[in-house]
This record gives structure tokens, sequence and C-alpha cells, in this order.
């Protein structure tokens, strides 16, 4: 069947490109890595064996296997991950303002997410999971990509602060059938590479609990992005593998916002990133045309 | 009445270094010669810490100086990095002791010019009220009508502005530890990916200390800290052992540097251009005033010796009718190869010339620096950032040197808050990289303006002079050109006009 042929086309990809142990394990087992000394209550995804036929519908193989190809270069701040590093502190700045007001937090306090039980979905080497734990909030970081759980895991755990982070190899769609709810739930830079983006939606809406924040950001399908995105940042300055994104799975602002309102989630906040090649930093803006960033809530019509 | 003011320099640092070449000198020249002239005032109070306990703290600054402390004092009351764990490590006792300053005392020879903008720095931090306290009205107030600023800045002895710092940082509840010792060697897990291999191959090493530097100090203990600051000057062991590359020159000149005493109060600073070098008289106050003569090597080597009359009567005559006429203030005064450097308001080109009033007295040791301009090529790498005289040492001509170096602290201070405020890893690169392009093209601009400055004035004898003197004339006439340079010594501006 052609699933398992791609299957295996990837797995002799990987071999290909990493050394001997770094093979690509799709998740026909759900893995969890979570800090040794503090037994967590990942363990009970273990329980939950899975046909990788069946495997939940958002995952796209193509796309994991590129993530899996360069996963031991996640925290290389020059490496193909460069401006998820880049734009890392903007996209904190939105998210520290969006949550510290949704939840009234003190703006000036240094943890001011102490507390709050945040999912980062599609994690990837925990880029933003580590800070959001630095900030105080209470961290489970997913990725359907083993690989890139590992390295996570790793670098977590040298700082006492980051290794409280719960890592598991995992998906959004299982988190809901194990009936996990979070304050907030974040989905940065993912949903381009989903295969079914509504379903995702879907599937965050229902991990955000009646009264929390769901955050997704993601690239635009508008002739600017094309240009900056996908021209400039993958070929010219070699920051990202070429084909790490597909133009056509790009959503718009409007479309993005219209698919989160049919699965029950309201778009409260939107901003653009910008970048700036004179200093090499992004900067937030109302310029949604390249990247954006949304801050969404869940519509309250059921109470 | 219209006061002048004739541009200043100073001097700082203790270091007594019979080499003339900063760059070939030994690397390890002890700092610890400093106290050595700090010592009436200090008592040792040697809170050492326990040798063999490992100790992590989030910041380690190598280098207690005043830049190194102005950092602390930043850090210490903004909101985001106020519970930051800070190591300072320095040998010199003025940071253990409990110094105190006396009006009686003697002024320490070493002086800066602070400018408005350090002085807003120190205002943030809430230390110029102690700058304040210890040295009363015994400030001298700058002219500065050009840029319609109060003033240009001012000049306060170096012990003054440090022990600021200091009991600003005590008076805080801020957890700054000192270590008594010098830092000896550091390790820097550099890739990130190697420390995830080597943590993978031996999980035995504490994990917890894999994303933070190990500096080893000079009694065999070691500390860890997630950002190591180079603070320690223009022989920084930190930019050696993190292999930051410099580019700069020594300038063959060296300063003589010491306090006199007046017959009467000195309220004016002045500063006169002679074919050997620049010569500089400041008032720091009563009737004292620290000078700051540049000169060759075999020279001050030779005033140095010379006894303290001949001394005297050598700086007499250098501030007034030595080595020609007097200026005359118009600009027929090109033929006046001598020309004063005024950093004066236009009208004062008109004024009739004042004399410097004359020197009666040493009231201290003669102080021998060599000079050098020397810039770090990059200031910031994963877990370690230069700040201060470790990131570029200027020449002392317009007093910039500690003033940079505030700036310095100032934004990266600001940065860390900043990274905090994030969730940021604050020794990551992209983070102190930030620092750097802030304040890189600022330093560069300012040496640029001082090179030129010196380059100007420092060929030999000859027509060439002439030409010097005139271009300084120009300055002093075309208002908007020196009023950017007034605002640009002042450092409130970016970049200089000169582009
Ligand atoms: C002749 C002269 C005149 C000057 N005049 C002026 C002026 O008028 N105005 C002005 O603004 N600037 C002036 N400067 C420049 C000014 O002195 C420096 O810019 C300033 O002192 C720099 O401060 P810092 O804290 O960076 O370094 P420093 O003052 O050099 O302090 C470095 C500290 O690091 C410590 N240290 C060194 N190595 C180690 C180690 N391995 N381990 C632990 N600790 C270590 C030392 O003990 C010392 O306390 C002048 C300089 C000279 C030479
Ligand atoms: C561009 S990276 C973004 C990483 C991280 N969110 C960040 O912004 O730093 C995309 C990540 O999403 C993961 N991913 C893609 N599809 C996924 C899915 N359906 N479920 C979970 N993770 C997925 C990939 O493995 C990859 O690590």
């Amino acid at each position: 069947m052609a699933f398992n042929a791609t299957i295996n086309a990837i797995l002799r990809h990987c071999r290909f490109l990493n050394s001997a142990n770094s093979t690509l394990h799709l998740t026909n087992n759900t893995r969890c890595f979570s800090h040794a000394s503090s037994p967590s209550p990942s363990q009970s995804f273990k329980a939950n064996d899975k046909d990788p036929h069946s495997a939940p519908s958002s995952l796209k193989d193509n796309e994991l296997a590129k993530f899996a190809a360069i996963s031991d270069t996640w925290w290389d701040s020059e490496g193909p991950f460069k401006p998820l590093h880049l734009m890392n502190p903007t996209r904190l700045a939105f998210i520290r303002s969006t949550l510290c007001r949704h939840f009234k937090r003190d703006p000036y306090s240094t943890r001011p997410f102490e507390g709050l039980k945040i999912v980062d979905v599609g994690c990837g080497g925990g880029i933003l999971s580590e800070p959001l734990a630095r900030l105080g909030a209470t961290v489970t970081g997913v990725d359907a990509v083993e690989k890139n759980i590992k390295i996570a895991q790793l670098h977590a755990d040298l700082d006492p602060t980051t290794s409280t982070i719960e890592y598991c190899c995992t998906t959004a769609e299982k988190l809901v059938e194990e009936g996990r709810t979070f304050d907030a739930v974040m989905a940065l830079e993912v949903i381009e590479h989903v295969a079914n983006p509504e379903e995702f939606c879907k599937s965050l809406a229902a991990l955000t609990n009646p009264d929390g924040a769901t955050v997704i950001s993601t690239i635009n399908r508008s002739m600017r992005a094309y240009a900056t995105a996908i021209v400039a940042a993958e070929y010219i300055l070699h920051w990202l593998p070429k084909g790490t994104h597909q133009w056509s799975t790009f959503l718009t602002p409007e479309e993005l916002a219209m698919i989160l309102h049919r699965t029950g989630i309201n778009v409260e906040e939107m901003a653009g990133f910008v970048y700036n090649p004179l200093t090499g930093r992004w900067l937030l803006s109302d310029d949604i045309s390249v990247n954006f960033i949304a801050f969404a809530t869940k519509i309250q019509n059921t109470i | 009445m219209n006061r002048l003011v004739k541009k200043t320099v100073s001097n700082l640092f203790a270091l007594k270094i019979p080499s003339r070449s900063i760059c070939t000198g030994a690397v390890n020249v002890p700092a610890s010669t400093v106290p050595e002239i700090l010592n009436e005032n200090e008592k040792k109070e040697n809170n050492t810490i326990s040798s063999n306990s490992v100790q992590q703290y989030d910041i380690a600054i190598v280098g207690g100086g005043m830049v190194g402390m102005a950092l602390a004092s930043f850090l210490a009351i903004m909101p985001m990095t106020k519970q930051l764990s800070v190591a300072t490590i320095d040998s010199n006792p003025a940071l253990s002791g409990s110094m105190s300053i006396k009006k009686e005392d003697p002024p320490d020879p070493r002086v800066s010019t602070v400018t408005p903008a350090t002085i807003s720095f120190l205002q943030d931090a809430g230390a110029w009220k102690y700058v304040w306290d210890y040295t009363g009205l015994g400030y001298a107030r700058y002219n500065a009508r050009d840029v319609n600023k109060d003033f240009l800045g001012c000049v306060a002895e170096n012990k003054v502005l440090h022990s600021a710092l200091l009991s600003c940082i005590k008076d805080s509840d801020f957890k700054n530890t000192i270590y008594p010792l010098r830092l000896n060697s550091m390790t820097l897990n550099r890739s990130s990916m190697s420390v995830v291999e080597e943590n993978m191959s031996s999980r035995e090493s504490s994990p917890a200390q894999g994303q933070c530097a190990k500096l080893q100090l000079s009694d065999g203990s070691s500390i860890y800290a997630k950002l190591v600051v180079g603070a320690d000057g223009g022989k920084s062991r930190v930019r050696e052992l993190a292999g930051f590359k410099t580019t700069g020159w020594n300038y063959s000149q060296n300063a003589i540097i010491c306090t006199v005493e007046h017959p009467s109060e000195n309220r004016c600073a002045w500063q006169r251009f002679l074919p050997t070098g620049p010569i500089a008289l400041l008032p720091i106050g009563d009737n004292f005033s620290n000078i700051v003569w540049t000169m060759s090597p075999t020279e001050s080597n030779q005033r140095k010796s010379i006894t303290e009359e001949e001394f005297l009567k050598d700086v007499n005559s250098a501030l007034d009718y030595g080595y020609g006429s007097r200026p005359t203030s118009s600009l027929s005064g090109t033929r006046d190869v001598f020309s004063w450097f005024k950093m004066g308001t236009t009208v004062s080109a008109n004024e009739s010339f004042e004399i410097p009033p004359k020197i009666t007295k040493l009231a201290s040791q003669r102080m021998v620096f060599p000079l050098s301009l020397r810039h770090a090529n990059s200031y910031a790498s994963k877990r370690v950032v230069l700040i201060g005289d470790a990131a570029h040492t200027v020449h002392p001509l317009a007093g910039q040197g500690v003033n940079l170096g505030f700036g310095d602290a100032y934004s990266l201070s600001r940065v860390i808050a900043e990274g905090i405020a994030l969730g940021t890893d604050i020794g990551e690169v992209n983070l102190l990289k930030k620092y750097e392009a802030e304040r890189k093209p600022a330093n560069i601009a300012m040496m640029a303006v001082l090179e030129s400055f010196q380059k100007a004035y420092s060929v030999d004898f000859g027509p060439f002079n002439i030409l010097r003197a005139a271009a300084f004339h120009g300055a002093n006439y075309i208002p908007p050109l020196k009023r950017s340079i007034i605002s640009y010594a002042s450092g409130e501006q970016n970049f200089p006009i000169f582009l």
C-alpha cells in the first residue's frame, strides 16, 4: 500500500542523511520522555498503542521526514532553524502580552505564567517550550517526530528550570483522545505542515480549557510570503532546507480565522512578523502579509 | 561671565606597567598592583567563599572595576533582573573591604570625565546620589550652551565613582557574591549539540551545569555561570580565554598622571596640544587638579624620575609659555602652532585668552600609563560577553573610556532584562548579539573620532602642525560641526558627523 511505501522511502532517506542510530520512528507507539526525578502523568500514554495505519489525520509523513532529517540541528542558532531562533523573542513578546492580559497576570513579573498549564504542539526541539517554562508555565511539549522529542528532552535537562518540561512523542489528536486539557495551547509554525488543518484546529480547540487560550502562528499564502519566506529564506539565505514549506499548504489569516471559528474558537488578536534584513531581527507589526500569529479564545455560547 | 570649557582628559587605572607595549606585554599583569595605590583606605575583610563547594550563578562578572560594578548596579534595580544571582570576581580589595572616603583624604589621582549620558545612567541606578554625597560640591561644572544642555559633564574621582556603585549595590537586596580572586581559566560548552551528545554519553556529569560556563579561579575553586561578563579591563583574560580577536595598536605614547595643587581654587578644565602630545588639567575640587600629560615613553620615564621641583617647572611651562608663544584667539592664530583646544562656545573664541592657574605642589605620585587603542572584533559569543575596556580601550584624550564602558553596561543590562522577560536563556548568543549590535557601532564611531584627533596631533613638529592648529581653529569657528563634536563627546548622539 502506498503508505508503507512512503514510510520505507522515508526511513531509507533518513538513514542516508543521518548517522546509523538516527532513524525515524513514526509513532506506532507513543513514547514519552520526562524528567527522571518527577514521576509524570505521561506514563499513562504508553498504554495507548496504535497501528500506524490509523495514525491521526493531521500527520503528513513527508513533512515529518523533513524534520526528522535535521532534528539534531534544532539548537544550532546558525543552523537550519535559525529563523525560529530569531523569531522566538518576537513571538514570545506577543504570547507574553496576550496571555498576561487574558489570565490577568502581572506583566512585570519574571515568571508571569506560574501555575498555567501550557501545551506546545509540534514543539520540535523545544525552542518555544523552554522559554515558556522559564516564564513559570507547566509545559507539555509534543511532537510527532521521536527524534525531535529526544533532542528536546536532552536539551531541557541541561537547565533545572526547563528540566520540568514534560515531552511526549505524540500528536494533538492523541492528547484529545486521552482527555487532556490545558490553559493555553500553542501551535507555532506547525499548521502549514499538517495534512488537514481543520482537523488539527479541532484538536487544538478540544485541548483548550473553556476559559483558556489558543495561539497559532504560520506563514501567509501571499505573494510577499512566497517571495520572502520560501524563496528568500529557503533558497537565498539557506535558512531552511529546500522543500520545508509547500506553497499550497499555506493558509491566509482569513482562512485560519474561519477554520478556527468553525471549531469554536474566536481570533481576538493578530500580529505580523516582519523581518529586517539590516538588523537580522524580526519585529511585531500589523503587517500580516508574510508571517502572522493569532491569539484566540473559546467562543462562550455554550455556557 | 562666560566660563569656557577647555576640553578635558583624564586618567584612571592604577596599573604600573613598565613596558610600553600593551600588545606584547604579558596578559597576566596583575591588577593586584591596584591595592598599592588604594591601600590607606581599606581594611582587608576576607569573606572568602569555601573553595570546594560548587557554586552556580546566573551571571559571573569578571572584573569589579567601575564598568563591572556599573553593570551589577544596573541589574540590581530592574524588576526583571534584580532576582538574578551574580558573582563578581576581582582580587581588588576595594570590593570586599568596607571602604570609606573621607573629605580630608587626598584626591584620587585617577579621575574620569563623566558625560551627561553616564550621569543619567547612574541616576537611573540610584548611584548618582552616592557620588553626590561623596563629593559635595567639589565637582566642576561645564558650560555647554552650544548643545543646549545643562552641562557637558563633570570630573569625578574614580575612587568616588567606584565606591558609589559599590554602596548602591550593597544597599539593595541584590545577591552579589564577591570572590576576592582572579579568573585563571574557563570552560565553555560552545556547541549546543556537543552538550547534548556529551550528555547522552556521560549521563553522570551533572546535567544542570551543561548549560553553564565553568570558571576556574586563582585559589583552585570553580564556579558555574550561565553568562560570563568580561569586565576585566584592557588586558582582559576573559577576552583571551574566549578567543575574541582584537584589532589595535599602541600609540607608542605614555601618559603621566598625577594630582597637583594650586594656590587658589581652579574651576576650569584645560587642554593644550603640544608637539609631543596633549596635556590636560582637570579641576577636581578645592585647590586640586589632575594632570594627564601624553608624551613619548622615554620622556615619560625621565619626567617620572626627576625631582618634584623640576617636574612642576616642566608642567607649568608646558601649560603656559613653554613650547612657543601663547595662542591668540583670532584666526590669525594659525601661526600659533600650539593651539589650545577649547571646547567652549563660539563666542568663546573671541574672548581674551586665559592662563591656567600656576601649579605649586605635587599632591600624588606620578603614574605612567602606556596608551593604546584596542577593539575586540566581536563582543559576544555563546555565554560570554565583553564590556568596558575589555571590549575597547581608547586614547584618554576625550575622556571617553569609562563613558563608553558605562554605555556598554547599561545596554547589556537592558538586553538581559528583555531576555528574561521573554524567557530567553541569558547566555544565548542571539540575545547577546543584540547588545553587540547596539554598542559596537557607537564604540567604533567614538574610537574613530578619537583616533582622528590623536592622529592630527601626534605627528612630529613641522609644517603639519600649522595645518592641524588651523583645523582646530576651523572647528572652533564652524558652530554646527563643533556642536556635533560636543554632543557626540557627551554621549547623546549615535553617530558622529564625520561620516
Ligand atoms: C591614562 C588614562 C586616562 C584615562 N582617562 C579617562 C577619562 O578621563 N575619562 C574616562 O571616561 N576614561 C578614561 N580612561 C579610561 C578608563 O580608565 C577606562 O575606560 C576604565 O577604567 C575602564 O573600566 P573597566 O571597568 O572596563 O576596566 P578596569 O578599570 O581596568 O577594571 C578591570 C578590573 O578587572 C580586574 N581584573 C583584571 N583581570 C582579572 C582577572 N583575570 N580576574 C579577575 N579580575 C580581573 C581588575 O582587578 C580591575 O578591577 C583613561 C585611561 C587611561 C589609561
Ligand atoms: C517548523 S517546526 C516548529 C517547531 C516549534 N513549534 C517552533 O515553532 O519552534 C514544525 C514541527 O511540527 C512537527 N509536526 C508536524 N506535523 C505535526 C503533527 N501533525 N503533529 C505534531 N507535530 C507535528 C514537526 O515534527 C516539527 O517539529
